[in-house]
């Protein structure tokens, strides 16, 4: 079983650039892999820098988004995508969290994959049907106060709040429910930035 | 009060209320971010009359890192006689966003862009 939420663009294997990179699920310790997102968030962001070919946006306008071809763009999404990736995926069930990106000439896109444990897929999805259905500005301030006031929050959901709102990215999501037993769900997180 | 690590330096000079951050932040969670939280917390309840929070040499900031910095703002907002002000980088443009969300928090603080 399919469900997408949002404008979901499918990975598609062409002749534009692109870099997959896998991370085996049970090979280093959740501490370590932490240390290992900003430095493939670095990787990812030294080699798209050199094959950016964007135009550049107006940054001088007081409340202009970050200019998506900044490395800094490119890392912050890869990382937040690592993080989330790393902090949902179920360990146990031995599949390894996929991170892709593809440059167009008009927009780079990110592709994460990885297993989620069942007993958070219900929150998460409401939470993206929140996500989808409200003004995104509204909500990610929303969800700052929220956040200072709740130390229990371990979801506060900041991070795709952020990339949407600072970062100007088009975010949606792809869950796959295996025909194993029990169920595996897989979820493809997207994001797509215009450039 | 100071933290220093490989990837990060949090320091607070109490004679200048100036609390400096300088590296990468990429912790995973509002607890691990507890005790930097915990330096501005403290820099705020010695009642200065101006903190200042100098982020210009943050290269990296993550969205709990975000999480950090609104929280923190968020409690000034009841210490209404502290003049906030906060200093980044005007070519940084996530600085300049992040700057800029903060103030939308708390109206009062004065930001300067170098």
């Amino acid at each position: 079983m399919i469900q997408i939420f949002g404008h979901f663009i499918e990975e598609f294997q062409d002749d534009n650039e692109y870099l997959k990179i896998c991370f085996s699920p049970r090979s280093v310790s959740l501490k370590q892999r932490w240390r290992t997102n900003g430095l493939s968030a670095d990787f990812i962001a030294d080699y798209l820098q050199a094959f950016f070919t964007g135009k550049p946006k107006n940054i001088n306008e007081p409340n202009a988004p970050i200019p998506a071809h900044s490395k800094n763009a490119v890392k912050y999404v890869a990382n937040e995508l690592l993080e989330n990736a790393m902090k949902f995926s179920d360990d146990t069930l031995g599949f390894a969290t996929k991170i892709a990106f593809h440059l167009y000439d008009d927009k780079l896109v990110f592709h994460v994959t990885n297993s989620i444990k069942p007993e958070i897929i219900k929150d998460f999805q409401n939470f993206i049907n929140e996500l989808l259905q409200e003004e995104p500005n509204e909500l990610y301030f929303r969800r700052m106060e929220t956040n200072a006031l709740d130390d229990n929050n371990h979801r506060s959901g900041l991070g795709v709040l952020s990339m949407i709102c600072d970062y100007s990215a088009q975010v949606a999501w792809k869950f796959e429910t295996l025909e194993t037993s029990p169920p595996i769900t897989l979820v493809t997180t997207m994001v797509c930035l215009e450039v | 009060m100071e933290i220093k690590t490989d990837e990060y330096n949090v320091a607070y000079n109490s004679d200048t209320a100036t609390a400096i951050c300088k590296g990468s932040f990429l912790l995973s969670s509002a607890e691990e971010y507890a005790p930097i939280l915990q330096i501005l917390n403290t820099a705020a309840e010695q009642q200065p009359k101006q903190l200042t929070l100098d982020v210009k040499e943050l290269e990296f900031l993550n969205s709990s890192g975000i999480n950090m910095f609104t929280k923190f703002v968020i409690s000034v907002r009841k210490k209404t006689t502290l003049q906030l002000v906060t200093i980044g980088y005007e070519g940084i443009p996530w600085q300049v966003r992040l700057l800029k969300n903060l103030q939308r928090l708390l109206p009062t603080l004065k930001l300067k862009l170098e």
